[in-house]
């Protein structure tokens, strides 16, 4: 259509000229972004599509139909007018987003046959010039090109033709050449011979990790995270991968902490490829190193809780963080050993046990009301009598956190008991209010 | 004795040193800043890069609260950051700061198993960068505990083993031999009676039960303080006052 045919149609038309490169760019930042949320294998189908490869990545995002809606969503969160369609090929999902006329479209395992039949060949990713060729023959649908007989149409088509069709419905299988991330640091070793012993391993992780060091320096980044993964000869890919705290590039550390985790795979009947990538990566500059006129400081202690993590996992190590509340069980929140969050001090005047029981042990006790401490107390089916003691701290209830601890009260009392030892129980109750508690005793803590 | 005699023994004790493969990092010591308790200790205090092993007696060595204050106040006054490893999680992080063990100082691991509090704290102590690390133990044999030692001989970093058990039973296994330097036993006495009502600083029971080049020894002390730092304990319950003239007669 004539540009001013078209201007006469519509009176406010926005005109700009095509840019095919500039689309394929963009096409190519769009695959990179799909392949970063939602599955390892990502292609572009220009000049307009993306094609991705989701076996095993669905579950992710709430299965098949989540992932469609997630995706239509997003894009649309972008600008982007998108149509989506699901099916065991690439050929029937091609067409099915292209002319099924709904915005997404799941095609049940195997239903792609029945999809495809009223479909016109427009669909099939034919070469431009041979579709007016096929109309002119009278076949409009993919259903009466697939029921002609193949030989006369191929000798005067080519092969091409019905691979398309077989491709579509599955007869023939068709790669998808993924593209990859641009950013993304990845070496990478193949042997002729399969390895798979150990001290090999080993040997070869920690070349692969100097080269991807050497790889880093070079760009200047340091890495927060990498993912080694060793391909067997019956083509299953066992992975490891170390995490750190800080960007970092140093060989010795990172070696280390890959080799740590050896032991962990199964080399089955051998390896055969080995590819080391940083999955992800920070800038890291180079430092000046100090004088060595004073003693020599001690090692970086950061390198040992990555170990540590990369070993035991992220979540046991912590730093205790002191957080301003008076209930005990809230008194401290953990925070990564890196962090120089500095506690609260809210609570730093008072004395407190050493040992807590996660749940307070109740007691029996004999002990005068309103406010006095108790005179004995039975625990675990001892007798203790109490010498001297220290208190009450009253604690209240939360009652901004939850409804139950409104009004609720908690009297604390310091007991030495005649031994010696040293308890923290408290009552639950202020002794005169049925409403603040149950009035009974409880042990929570031991001091030293 | 007469100087000449003295001179032979140090130099056949320092022999004795080099043959059993004490590095010299072990020679550098803290001491308590007691010196009723420094007098006993070889080189006057706890070895730096060396395991020691503490214990609660009585009830102690099944809630281990009196043994963790005292292993958080020697490694609060070791004055670098220090990793606590444990398994039952029952420590409440405030207190430490009140035996001086700081809470910007100390970095926690929770381990699922003995097995992995081993590996951590042999790990930690190989590493040097932490001047003490305190793991919760039940059971450790004489092998662990030697690599246990050689490790922290390594880097110089102190060990400490707060020894506590599920049941009374077992804490029969404290009787055991391990590679460690010293073994303290830490038991709760009542505390000096106070001319008002309350409870006064926590006293011990403080046995060192085995040290390596000296002998075992009992004393009566006031808990840690803020600072890290234990005192003798005052025999006239009403002068607390008292104390800082008894450590003085002490030390003369």
């Amino acid at each position: 259509m004539p540009v001013a045919k078209a201007e006469s149609l519509f009176a406010d038309l926005v005109i700009m000229d095509a840019d095919p490169s500039g689309d394929a760019v963009a096409l190519e930042k769009l695959a990179i972004w799909a392949l970063r949320l939602y599955s390892p294998i990502v292609a572009t189908d220009p000049p307009d599509g993306l094609v991705l490869d989701i076996q095993g990545a669905a579950h992710l995002h709430g299965g098949e139909a989540g992932l469609i809606s997630d995706v239509i969503a997003r894009l649309a969160d972008l600008g982007i007018t998108a149509y989506a369609a699901l099916a065991d090929t690439w050929g029937a999902a091609h067409a099915l987003a292209r002319f099924s006329c709904q915005t997404t479209r799941i095609v049940e395992p195997g239903g792609q046959a029945d999809a495809l039949l009223k479909l016109p060949i427009a669909a099939l990713r034919l070469p431009a010039e041979m579709t007016p060729d096929l109309l002119l023959l009278g076949l409009d649908t993919i259903g009466e090109l697939a029921a002609k007989p193949r030989a006369p149409l191929t000798q005067s088509f080519g092969p091409k033709l019905f691979r398309r069709v077989d491709q579509a419905f599955g007869r023939l299988a068709e790669p998808i050449e993924p593209v990859e991330s641009p950013a993304l640091i990845s070496v990478q070793r193949i042997f002729a011979e399969p390895i798979g012993a150990p001290e090999t391993l080993e040997k070869y992780t920690r070349r692969l990790t100097d080269a991807i060091c050497d790889r880093m320096e070079e760009a200047g980044l340091g890495s927060r995270r990498l993912d080694l993964h060793y391909t067997r000869v019956d083509n299953r890919i066992e992975t490891i991968f170390v995490a750190t705290a800080k960007p970092v590039r140093d060989p010795k550390r990172l070696g280390r902490l890959l080799c740590d985790k050896i032991e962990t795979v199964d080399p089955g009947f051998g390896i055969d490829k080995m590819t080391l990538t940083a999955a992800f990566v920070e800038p890291l500059v180079p430092k000046q190193i100090g004088a060595q006129y004073s003693a020599p400081p001690r090692p970086d202690v950061e390198e040992l809780w990555d170990t540590i993590t990369n070993r035991y996992g992220r979540e046991c190590l912590y730093r205790a963080v002191s957080v301003a509340t008076d209930i005990p069980e809230r008194a401290v929140k953990r925070a990564s050993p890196t962090s120089t969050e500095v506690g609260s001090k809210r609570n730093a005047g008072y004395r407190r046990p050493q040992r807590i029981y996660r749940r307070p042990e109740p007691i029996l006790t004999l002990a005068a009301l309103p406010d006095h401490p108790p005179r004995a107390f039975t625990w675990r089916g001892q007798r203790y009598s109490v010498l001297c003691s220290d208190g009450p701290e009253r604690v209240r209830g939360e009652w901004w956190r939850n409804d139950n601890e409104k009004g609720k009260v908690r009297d604390y009392f310091i007991l030495e008991v005649d031994n010696g030892e040293r308890f923290w129980a408290f009552r639950a109750g202020d002794g005169q209010h049925e409403g603040t508690g149950s009035l009974n005793w409880y042990l929570h803590g031991k001091f030293d | 004795m007469p100087p000449a005699d003295a001179a032979v023994i140090s130099d056949l004790r320092q022999r004795i040193e080099g043959i059993g493969g004490i590095a010299a990092r072990t020679k550098t010591v803290l001491p308590f800043g007691v010196p009723g308790i420094d007098r006993r200790l070889p080189k006057g205090g706890l070895a730096l890069g060396a395991l020691h092993e503490v214990a609660g007696g009585a009830n102690g060595a099944v809630d281990g609260a009196a043994a963790a204050s005292f292993a958080a106040g020697i490694a609060a006054r070791t004055g670098g950051k220090v990793l606590w490893c444990y398994t039952q999680a029952d420590l409440f992080a405030p207190a430490l700061a009140q035996s001086g063990l700081a809470e910007e100082q100390v970095v926690f691991f929770e381990a699922k198993d003995e097995a992995s509090i081993l590996g951590c704290f042999e790990e930690a102590l190989r590493h040097g960068g932490l001047s003490a690390v305190v793991a919760e133990l039940a059971g450790l044999s004489r092998v662990s505990s030697h690599r246990l030692q050689l490790a922290a001989e390594t880097s110089g970093t102190m060990g400490l083993a707060v020894r506590r058990w599920r049941r009374h039973v077992d804490a029969r296994d404290f009787g055991n031999p391990t590679a460690a330097f010293t073994r303290w036993r830490v038991t709760e006495l009542n505390s000096a009676p106070l001319p008002v009502r309350g409870v006064g600083r926590a006293r011990w029971q403080l046995e060192l039960m085995r040290c390596r080049g000296g002998e075992s020894a009992d004393f009566e002390v006031e808990a840690c303080d803020a600072q890290g730092f234990i005192a003798l304990s005052s025999d006239l319950a009403d002068r607390s006052a008292a104390t800082e003239a008894w450590r003085h007669r002490a030390a003369s």
